[in-house]
């Protein structure tokens, strides 16, 4: 299964659920909930943080915190 | 009557407080911890069915920004006390929601669990001219209907609105009619996560039936087109790198006009002082302890107010977001944060306004780091010291022909003293313990046009802070100096001359000694003056005399004093006006060697010394503010003595 950490960059893809239950309640409060797509707009140009595309928002998070976060890839 | 102002980071909450109450609020700090706590008055037309007709005052709170009623901030934890504590001295009469219409989806969580309070509110829809320009409809009256309190679109940026908003907040507002948790109830919800995905479905239906939206929304696509070049992998540096460039351009450049002409003011006002006022102490209190130490704090204004027009524009904009997203893996390494870049090379500036800069930090570990660590960038103060010693010890030399010998000395400086900031850094790090947890889920704001009125409140409000707060801190220890430098345990009474001796915590000019100080023998013989000598065993192996001694002493008032209080002891020893400090000091003779006091070796451990050691006590002032606590400012000031010894001990002994 692929985490958010692992989209290409433009790729859009579903949240599935949460592997942090810490950071889950942060993410699903930010907006972040399963069913929703996800796209991947940008990477930091040192190659961490990222930046996604999430409901009508931007939201940057670490690769470390995007690898918490499964998606379903069409 | 109380009303507080509570909404998610960015939805415009502070702009709307400001248009409320204009210049009638005052920032302090909620117990405890350095969050802002803004409280300002607000004049309301009164209820027109309840006589006497007229306006009644009501206060205003703008509370720290939050995304739910589960804290994981400071911010999120002070707002969720003061809204959900009845027995909380601000809890409110009434809370007005403030949530950014062009996402409205997110900002309704946060709004549906302050409405499942079931305490009066009112929704204010903010930033209706970009949802008219992003095309997206949004139905006031069926949102109302269906969240069951009163929705009130405003534009904080175009001020439309704000009167409505105030005419409905003096009318009688009644508690909200609806709540979510109780719908929620019903059904089987019980983990937070399972009630955060419950309460956020039906905010989904009430968006379905309330706002419809176009595919893909315009400030977005103009954001996008910005930030394909401001996060560039080339081109973002080099836009960074410029904005830098133009805001040391501005503090150093245009900040040292209104500089010189408060230093010069201050000086013509204890020129005038001293020759109005009769002689003795009480003058000489005013005029070397009192007008001095202001003149030390007022001198400080122009840069803090430059640098915060700089950090309020480059917040207000969204540009620092990008910044912090640029540089947070860089800084991480560090234990520090994304957000820890602006203020650390503000500190190049001056440490006094970079350590404020540090409250956008929100973690409590890399925000504590960033601090004590900030001291160690090359501030403007260092360079009189350093352009003093520099031309004393290193030769006016081309190295290769090309490079002037003395200009790099002066940058290998500047170097010093940012890796030696990075490296604390890293020690910290490892020392600091925090129950906090860093990340990094961030809003990434869209880029929007700065708010010119509240970037001058910013100002107004940084400036106040520093001159009243860190300012009563400044003034007692200048009074302390000035009594140490004019009393000894052989003259009871300072010297009546008010020029006679003392620190000045004017930097005097290199070229020339300042003319009129005659009594400067009592400096030797006071308090300082013993000091001085005392600590000349301990010093010593640093290659200083008690002369250094001294100004180490006299320069813990800002490190520029140094020079000044040279010049105050060579006019002494040698009266003659002729030849300038800086000849005067390269003469000097050590009279243990016959040799040259001043010799590369004494010059480079001096630099050392100034590049690590805390002389400044208007840092440690304001640290004390920023941090609560004399720990971390005690803290600070051993580790960066501790650091400056063992430098300037290791190079005496290895140059001489």
């Amino acid at each position: 299964m692929k985490t958010v950490a692992q989209l290409h960059i433009g790729e859009t893809a579903v949240i599935d659920k949460f592997t942090d239950n810490f950071l889950s309640l942060k993410l699903l409060e930010m907006g972040c909930l399963p069913g929703e797509k996800i796209k991947l707009k940008r990477i930091a140009p040192l190659g961490d943080p990222l930046m996604v595309s999430i409901s009508g928002y931007s939201l940057t998070l670490r690769k470390s915190e995007a690898e918490t976060i499964l998606v379903i890839t069409h | 009557m109380k009303i507080a102002l509570a909404g998610n980071p960015n939805s415009g909450k502070t702009t709307i407080f400001n248009l409320l109450t204009g210049l009638n609020q005052k920032v302090a700090n909620f117990p405890g911890v350095t969050v802002d706590k803004k409280i300002g008055k607000c004049l309301l037309a009164n209820n027109m069915e309840h006589p006497p007709f007229g306006r009644t005052e009501v206060d205003i709170i703008d509370l720290p920004g939050a995304y739910s009623l589960n804290p994981k901030t400071i911010d999120e934890q002070i707002t969720h006390q003061i809204i959900c504590d009845t027995k909380n001295a601000d809890y409110p009469d009434l809370t007005v929601i403030v949530a950014d219409a062009t996402n409205l989806k997110r900002n309704l969580f946060f709004a549906t669990q302050i409405i499942d309070l079931g305490k009066p509110c009112v929704l204010v829809l903010n930033m209706m001219d970009e949802v008219e320009n992003q095309k997206i409809e949004i139905n006031g009256s069926a949102l109302s209907e269906m969240l069951g309190i009163a929705v009130v679109p405003v534009s904080a940026r175009k001020n439309t609105g704000i009167e409505n908003l105030k005419k409905i907040l003096s009318s009688n507002i009644s508690p909200p009619t609806k709540s979510i948790t109780r719908e929620l109830t019903n059904s089987t919800t019980n983990s937070q996560p399972e009630e955060t995905i419950a309460r956020y479905k039906k905010i989904s239906e009430i968006i379905k039936q309330c706002v419809q939206q176009p595919t893909e929304p315009v400030a977005e696509t103009f954001t996008n087109k910005l930030d394909n070049i401001f996060t560039h992998k080339f081109f973002g540096f080099i836009v960074f790198l410029a904005i830098l460039f133009l805001i040391f351009q501005c503090v150093f450049t245009f900040a040292a006009y209104p500089m010189k002409f408060i230093e010069w003011a201050f000086v013509q006002c204890s020129v005038w002082l001293s020759s109005v006022l009769p002689t003795g102490i009480l003058s000489d209190l005013i005029v070397n302890g009192i007008v001095a130490g202001l003149s030390g704090i007022v001198v400080f204004v122009p840069q803090i107010a430059f640098l915060f027009a700089f950090i309020a524009i480059l917040e207000d904009t969204g540009y620092m977001a990008r910044v912090s997203f640029m540089f947070d893996k860089l800084m991480r390494k560090f234990g520090l944060n994304g957000r820890s870049v602006i203020p650390l090379i503000s500190g190049a500036a001056c440490a006094i306004p970079a350590i404020m800069a540090t409250r956008t930090i929100g973690n409590w570990k890399e925000r504590m780091i960033t601090i004590l660590v900030i001291p160690l960038m090359s501030c403007s103060a260092r360079i009189p010291v350093y352009t003093l010693l520099i031309s004393m010890v290193v030769p006016d030399d081309k190295l290769f022909g090309i490079f002037n010998e003395q200009g790099l000395v002066l940058m290998a400086l500047y170097v010093i003293g940012f890796v030696a900031a990075i490296g604390s850094a890293m020690v910290f790090k490892y020392l600091l313990k925090s129950k906090e947890r860093s990340f990094f889920v961030m809003e990434m704001p869209v880029y929007r046009s700065p708010r010119w009125a509240s970037v001058g409140l910013i100002i107004y409000e940084k400036v106040k802070v520093f001159l009243f707060e860190a300012g009563k801190i400044i003034i007692a220890v200048s009074i302390i100096l000035w009594a140490l430098s004019s009393f000894g345990p052989n003259s009871p009474t300072p010297d009546p001359s008010p020029k006679g001796r003392g620190i000045s915590t004017q930097p005097s000019s290199l070229i020339s000694s300042p003319s009129g100080r005659s009594g400067g023998a009592s400096l030797e013989n006071s308090y300082a003056g013993i000091i001085g000598k005392s600590i000349e065993p301990a010093i010593a192996p640093l290659g200083f005399d008690w002369k250094i001694g001294i100004a180490l002493i006299t320069s813990f008032a800002a490190r520029e004093v140094f020079v000044g209080t040279m010049a105050t002891i060579y006019s002494v020893e040698n009266p003659d006006n002729s030849i300038s400090i800086r000849e005067k000091m390269i003469n000097e003779i050590n009279p243990k060697t016959g040799e040259k006091l001043y010799s590369r070796a004494v010059g480079f451990s001096l630099m050392l010394f100034y590049a690590f050691a805390l002389q400044c006590m208007s840092t440690i002032a304001i640290v004390y503010r920023e941090t609560k606590h004399w720990k971390w400012a005690a803290l600070q000031f051993v580790y960066m003595s501790a650091l400056a010894y063992c430098a300037s001990f290791l190079v005496y002994q290895i140059m001489k």
